[in-house]
Formats: C-alpha cells, sequence, structure tokens
C-alpha cells in the first residue's frame, strides 16, 4: 500500500515560497491502476516525484509497503557517455539485480542490435526512449509509476509496450499521470484530479473524466 | 524475476547499509567509466594524473634550485606536500555542484545525494593515495632525492585524517553549494589562498614565532606537519596537535550532514 497523509510540497524561490501540493490525500493498494488527471502545472508531476521518493514533502507523511519504481521509461538517469550496455548494468547494480539475467531481455525488447554497445549520446530519442522502457520492465516492483509516456516510439513498439505493460504487468500496481482520457478511461480503476495542488478523488473514473472536461472548458 | 529489496522498506541498519554500499559500488564505476573510459590507460588514469601534477611541481621546484630545505630532500618534500593539496582540492572540486548534474540519479530511490558525495570522494581518495604510495615507492628505488619514511605507521595515520577532513570539507562545501551560488564565486579564491597555507610548501619550523600561531589555527597545516614528521621527522621541528585537528574533523563532518539534510529538504527541482 502506498499513502499519503495532508501532503505538502513548497519550494522556494526568488519570490518566497511556491506552494505545488496544498494537503493531499490519497492511496494506492496492491494491483489498483490509479489515474491522476489535471491541467498542466497543476501540480501531478511533483505528486509524482514525491511518490517515487526523490523528494521528500515538506509537511505530512508518506508511507509505502510497496515497491515502487522510477517513473516507466524515464532516462534522465542514464549517463550519456556511456552505452547501453553500461547504463543497464547500473540500473541493475543499483537495485541489486544481476545484469547479465536482465541482459537477453533488454536486448532483444529494445530491438537495439549493436547499439547497445554504443554511447547513448548518439541513440535517436526513439532508441533511448526504447532502452529506457526495456531497463525499466527489467526490474520487478509492486507499483509502476507511469508518468506520459505511451508515445515513446514507433507504432509497432507501442503496440509491444502496452502488451508488456498492461497484459504482463496486469497485475500490478499503476499510478498513471496522462491528458489521454482514452488511455485514463481504458487503464485505470479510480481517478483523482488534480487542480492548483489539491486532489478530488472519483470512484467513476468517468465521473471524473467529465469533471476534467467542465473544469477545462471553464 | 529475484524481487529487489523495496529501498527504504528494509528498516533494519544491516540492510540499509547493504543497499547503500551496493549503491555505492554502482554510483564509483559509473564515475569512473565516465571520466576514463576505457580508452587508452583507462581508469589507470585514476592515479597516474595527480601523479603526473605532482611530478611536475617536483621538476619545477628542483629547477629553481631547491634542492634542499634545510637537510630535508626535495622531493619527499613536494611529495608530501603535494600529494596532501591535490588530496582536498580534488574531493572538494568533485563535491561542488555535484547534484545538480545528477539530479536525475536521485528518482532511482535507493540513490540518495549523500552516496554521490562518498563515491566521488572514494574515488578521488583512491587516486591521490596511490599517486602518493606509488611515487614513494618509485622515488626510493630509483633515486637517492627521498628517504624512507622513519614511522610508517604516523604517516597512514596523518594521511587518513587529511582525508578525513577533507570529506568533511567537500561534503559541508558540496551540500552548501546546492543552497547557494556563492561558494562557486568564494571557493576559488580561497583555494588560492590555502595553497601557501596549507602547510604544503614550508615547515611551521622555518617561520618567524608571530606567523606560526597564525598558521597553526588552519587544520590541514596541522595533518601537513604530522604527515612529514612521519616521513622525516627527525630533521626538524613538527608542530602539530592530535585533538585540535580531530575535533574539526569531527566538527565538519557534522556540519556537512546537517547542511546536507538541509538541501535534500529545501532542493529545488
Amino acid at each position: 500500500m502506498i499513502l499519503l497523509e495532508q501532503v505538502t510540497k513548497r519550494y522556494p524561490s526568488l519570490r518566497g515560497p511556491i506552494q505545488v501540493l496544498k494537503g493531499i490525500d490519497m492511496n494506492v493498494s496492491m494491483g489498483e491502476k490509479i489515474g491522476i488527471i489535471g491541467r498542466n502545472g497543476a501540480g501531478k508531476s511533483t505528486l509524482i516525484r514525491l511518490i517515487g521518493g526523490g523528494e521528500k514533502p515538506t509537511t505530512g507523511t508518506i508511507t509505502r509497503t510497496m515497491s515502487i519504481s522510477w517513473p516507466i521509461a524515464f532516462s534522465g538517469g542514464f549517463q550519456s557517455s556511456l552505452t547501453g550496455r553500461d547504463n543497464l548494468r547500473f540500473i541493475c547494480r543499483i537495485y541489486g539485480q544481476d545484469p547479465m539475467e536482465k541482459l537477453p531481455f533488454v536486448q532483444d525488447f529494445s530491438e537495439l542490435g549493436d547499439f547497445l554497445d554504443q554511447p547513448i549520446k548518439i541513440y535517436s530519442s526513439g532508441m533511448k526512449a526504447r532502452l529506457a522502457f526495456a531497463i525499466s520492465m527489467a526490474i520487478d516492483f509492486d507499483c509502476l509509476l507511469i508518468d506520459e509516456v505511451m508515445a515513446v516510439g514507433d507504432a509497432k513498439f507501442n503496440a509491444k509496450s502496452k502488451e508488456e505493460l498492461f497484459e504482463k504487468r496486469a497485475h500490478k500496481a499503476m499510478i498513471i499521470v496522462s491528458h489521454n482520457m482514452r488511455y485514463i478511461k481504458s487503464n485505470c480503476n479510480r481517478v483523482y484530479l488534480m487542480d492548483d495542488g489539491r486532489l478530488q478523488h472519483f470512484e467513476d473514473v468517468a465521473e471524473g473524466i467529465a469533471a476534467h472536461q467542465a473544469m477545462m472548458a471553464s | 524475476m529475484t524481487k529487489p529489496v523495496p529501498p527504504g522498506l528494509g528498516g533494519t541498519f544491516l540492510e540499509q547499509w547493504m543497499v547503500q554500499r551496493r549503491v555505492i559500488g554502482a554510483l564509483l564505476m559509473r564515475e569512473m567509466l565516465t571520466r576514463y573510459g576505457r580508452r587508452n590507460i583507462g581508469f589507470l588514469w585514476l592515479f597516474v594524473e595527480p601523479m603526473m601534477v605532482t611530478l611536475t611541481v617536483a621538476a619545477v621546484w628542483t629547477a629553481r634550485g631547491f634542492h634542499q630545505i634545510s637537510d630535508i630532500p626535495i622531493v619527499s618534500f613536494v611529495i608530501t606536500g603535494y600529494s596532501g593539496i591535490q588530496l582536498w582540492r580534488n574531493m572538494s572540486r568533485r563535491c561542488i555542484n555535484a547534484i545538480e548534474p545528477n539530479q536525475s540519479l536521485l528518482r532511482h530511490r535507493p540513490v540518495k545525494m549523500l552516496d554521490i558525495y562518498l563515491a566521488r570522494m572514494l574515488l578521488e581518495v583512491a587516486g591521490t593515495t596511490t599517486s602518493f604510495a606509488l611515487l614513494c615507492v618509485v622515488f626510493l628505488l630509483f633515486s637517492n632525492q627521498i628517504s624512507p619514511p622513519e614511522n610508517i605507521l604516523q604517516v597512514v595515520f596523518a594521511w587518513f585524517l587529511l582525508a578525513w577532513f577533507s570529506m568533511g570539507m567537500s561534503i559541508t562545501l558540496g551540500a552548501l553549494s546546492e543552497l547557494t551560488p556563492l561558494v562557486n564565486k568564494f571557493w576559488p579564491p580561497m583555494i588560492y589562498i590555502l595553497y601557501p597555507l596549507s602547510g604544503a610548501m614550508f615547515l611551521v619550523d622555518t617561520l618567524p614565532h608571530g606567523m606560526r600561531q597564525v598558521v597553526l589555527y588552519i587544520p590541514i597545516v596541522h595533518a601537513n606537519e604530522m604527515l612529514r614528521d612521519g616521513f622525516f621527522g627527525s630533521h626538524f621541528h613538527a608542530y602539530y596537535d592530535l585533538s585540535y585537528l580531530v575535533a574539526w574533523c569531527m566538527g565538519l563532518c557534522i556540519v556537512g550532514l546537517g547542511i546536507s539534510r538541509l538541501t535534500v529538504e529545501h532542493r529545488l527541482s
């Protein structure tokens, strides 16, 4: 389970503190698919960062009894002068996994061929995204964080990654941030609508999406 | 698939320690590959680089005719002094602004800010220590410009204290640099002042009395004196206060860890 209680997040700025999250209550249980929707700048990505644990809340508590992934297909932790293989090794080491055991899957799934032994800086953005996605899938977590990623590759790769994520990992908990309401509708059991640093909870996904659309129209 | 130890969930000290060791190991490998790559001599640069610097300084000092400081061989003097300078200078340089470009690494939950500092400092300590030891061995074998250390345990202990001091200082500066860009402005001139004052280029013994009192406020001077006392202590009178140096080491570590904590909580993203 992941439990957020009265979580706030303030960032300092030259014009005084900016309050991004204003008292968030949220819970995610094993296997649930949670959608987070809201307009740009509402605080969705900040929330994801806090849930992931890369940052601490200013006040409030986050309790985790599940292991949580880094944002799926996030390639920011890669070192661009290192090869794809070296980056895979690094991630595996951090999470205590055997790189040799994960290599065949990543090699196969990313379809990088010999490029796996080239430095990442020469990769196209599609290649980089494919590698990042494959590495994300190589490590096993209870809860997957998905922050707007589904447009990572060509149509074929998208179909393949969708299958990997939503069919092979259908039993995993997921927290999905997206502006694509069709995507939210077909993958989530519950949604939270974020507006100005606050969350509104909807048991019914369609209801949440309607509220979101009403908000966007206003 | 084996299940990863959920980082931050396994609460026992031992489990946390295992995670941290793993992360620091991974960061070390990544840092070495990034900095030195696999081309030409690869990671050997780790100690060849500081060796080259010390050798150049030794060559310049010899060429300028400083063959002897009283009756201490110049090479002993330069190697002890300049290896120490490189230790604290490189360590602090690697920690200042270390987090900002590595921000995205912190999205991986097992990686903590302190791990990045520790990995970078360990690498620097390993490089400078190897360079120091190798230079001593090479000169002992092939030249009469250096005499074997009189008390090798004291040399090791003084070197350890200098590394400890540098660690506290580097974490402090590194964490401060994430809070305020002023560190980038003030530290380079500070280094310039500390070079001549660190005790790397002089013996406290040779200074006039008034200067001695002033210079002995600088903790690095104590470490350098102690190091040289271990090396060629019978040739000069060493001035150092072990408890003063250790107090600084501990103080800086506490301050550094405190500021790191603040930085974690107040970091802009």
